[in-house]
């Protein structure tokens, strides 16, 4: 390249390519095409496709009977009560795990970045709940918290109820949030710990000699510089959670009213209700959810959010 | 300074409990006799292999074994492969649509699996796919390709390239400096990120139970959330603790032996990408 810059400088800006920028265009692009085509494919073209049957009426029991019916689907699925409540279900398992994942994942990116000694034990205890698959953990909680299989956690708490049947609504929370924040802290931690590596050691050394509690020291040097990397672990959390699907589904042993949130919902009505124009319309509805929290994660921190990702 | 020792030593301590503790639980469930499953007790009052010998005796459970270990690998292969090629593109080469490559990567990371469930469900019941290795190695390459990218192109802007051109100076074919000195350069990270590749494909459960409906290609997590009873007044909780012990075993080995660089690609992907 060095030689292209010294050569023809003011061509360049005239976008008149040299023989070698071409051909590192042409490489290029050829590298990236099996990656990008397999991610277009796979990605964008089932979306599309999903758009297409969310405005027909396709009922896979009924395959004959296929015709366009617009927005109907949609309004069925807007008007319908339960469409509302799992939206609400799922949007405080969102808001309840990211929150206490934050606060956990903080202090458990600190001890890992602090602790003076058994550093690596931390790190690889806290990778088991990362890299564990998720419907076993969902099967460890649910055993644990179920008297009717035989969990112990009910015994020591000394509860005369199953706090995983379907009337205790409250603890059916409790039991999938703790499932989520057990096996996602370390995700969040990781990324925190990503942000605190980068902070400036002399910076809390000065704050330190000059008399900054560590209290102070963490709220006014360790989090507005580390900003950037609590923003991208929260919008990739709360994009994560907004997803639950596998814990909701084992906890609840596949039907329970009280925590369905709506990835189980489309799941049902796509492959046990095999309604896929209603089905469609509710995965286009989540996947609008999806953009619309992004956007807003952007919109709101943009310009953290391009810092963390060094633009 | 032994206060402090104390301090971090009960820190560590919360944690390590506070991470093993449910697979502990869930170890301690499989090793109980099937009689004493439902007792309630975290420490089982008798020890028996029972539940370990009944998985490994159902086809149900050793087929999906099969299933999981050559899908995850042959996905993870595959999700490399094309992700390398990507990164190195990325990493180091100058052209139009780099930030487009990236945005979209981006997008899909953050793209809910459960809106393509249903046309994927569909199409894949009209090409074939439904049911089949590659019906599931499809969709698992592509929700890792964006992580694997990100990771891998933050590891290759690491590399010292020059070191190819010194080879060459030197008298290296660009085969040799290649092999010699780039490649051995670059496996740490194209490792890490098949690690990262490979957990998340052992991981899946929504296109597993979606896109699978026998254990032609049914996955273990899809196969023990559907376990029956060994009869219809037996819960198949003992078979499901075995089996969930058994996915586990990997997870912890690689964990044990990769640590140090688990953690380095899941931060170089974050602050770098």
């Amino acid at each position: 390249m060095s030689d292209v810059a010294v050569e023809a400088p003011a061509r360049r800006e005239r976008k008149v390519l040299t023989e070698r920028a071409r051909a590192e265009r042409k490489l290029a692009w050829t590298l990236c095409a099996p990656a990008a085509i397999v991610m277009i494919a796979v990605t964008a073209y089932p979306i599309a496709y999903a758009i297409y049957l969310s405005l027909l009426r396709a009922d896979l029991r009924f395959p004959s009977e296929r015709t366009w019916v617009g927005l109907t689907n949609y309004i069925t699925v807007l008007s319908a009560k339960l469409w509302w409540l799992d939206l609400g279900h799922t949007a405080l398992i969102t808001v309840v795990s990211v929150a206490l994942e934050l606060v956990l994942g903080m202090l458990l990116a600190l001890v890992m970045h602090r602790a003076i000694f058994g550093r690596g034990l931390i790190r690889t205890s806290a990778l088991i709940p990362y890299g564990i698959v998720t419907v076993v953990a969902a099967f460890a909680w649910r055993f644990a918290w179920s008297s009717a299989e035989g969990g112990f956690v009910p015994k020591v708490l000394g509860f005369g109820f199953d706090p995983t049947a379907t009337t205790e609504g409250f603890w059916n929370y409790v039991v999938v949030i703790l499932t989520e924040v057990w096996k996602t802290t370390p995700f969040m931690a990781l990324l925190l710990l990503a942000g605190l590596t980068l902070v400036p050691e002399e910076l809390l050394e000065a704050a330190k000699v000059d008399g900054a509690t560590a209290w102070q020291r963490f709220w006014r040097i360790t989090v507005p510089l580390i900003k950037p990397a609590i923003l991208v672990a929260l919008l990739f959390r709360t994009l994560d959670a907004f997803r639950i699907f596998d814990s909701v589904f084992i906890i609840s042993n596949g039907n329970n009213p009280n925590i369905e949130s709506v990835s189980v919902l489309g799941y049902n009505e796509l492959l046990n209700r095999l309604n896929l124009g209603v089905g469609s319309a509710i995965s286009v509805l989540i996947f609008l959810c999806v953009a619309l929290i992004a956007f807003l994660f952007v919109k709101g921190f943009g310009t953290s959010l391009s810092q963390q990702r060094g633009e | 300074m032994t206060r402090r020792y104390f301090g971090w030593g009960s820190a560590n301590f919360v944690v390590f409990v506070a991470a093993m503790f449910p697979v502990f639980w869930i170890l301690m469930l499989s090793l109980k006799d099937p009689t004493t499953l439902g007792d309630g007790r975290l420490w089982p009052a008798k020890f028996s292999w029972e539940n370990y010998k009944g998985i490994f005796q159902q086809s149900v459970f050793t087929d999906a074994l099969r299933n999981s270990i050559f899908i995850a690998l042959i996905a993870t292969f595959i999700a490399v492969i094309l992700a390398s090629a990507a990164a190195y593109a990325i990493a180091r080469l100058d052209f139009p649509g780099k930030t487009a490559i990236l945005t979209a990567a981006l997008a899909i990371a953050m793209f809910p699996p459960i809106s393509i469930v249903g046309p994927l469900y569909n199409m894949w019941r009209n090409l074939g796919l439904f049911d089949t290795w590659l019906g599931l190695i499809i969709p698992y390459m592509t929700f890792t390709l964006p992580l694997a990218i990100y990771t891998l192109s933050a590891f290759f802007r690491e590399i010292p390239w020059d070191l190819e051109q010194a080879a060459a100076v030197d008298g290296a074919t660009p085969f040799q400096a290649f092999t010699k000195v780039i490649a051995p350069l670059a496996a740490p990270g194209v490792f890490t990120t098949a690690i990262l590749v490979f957990i998340f494909a052992w991981n899946d459960f929504v296109f597993a139970v979606s896109l699978t409906s026998t254990p032609h290609a049914q996955t273990v997590p899809a196969a023990i959330s559907q376990f029956p009873g060994a009869s219809q007044f037996q819960q198949p909780t003992g078979s499901i603790a075995a089996a969930s012990m058994v996915v586990t075993v990997p997870i912890v080995i690689m964990v044990l032996l990769f640590q140090r660089r688990i953690v380095a690609g899941l931060t170089a992907g974050a602050v770098k990408g």
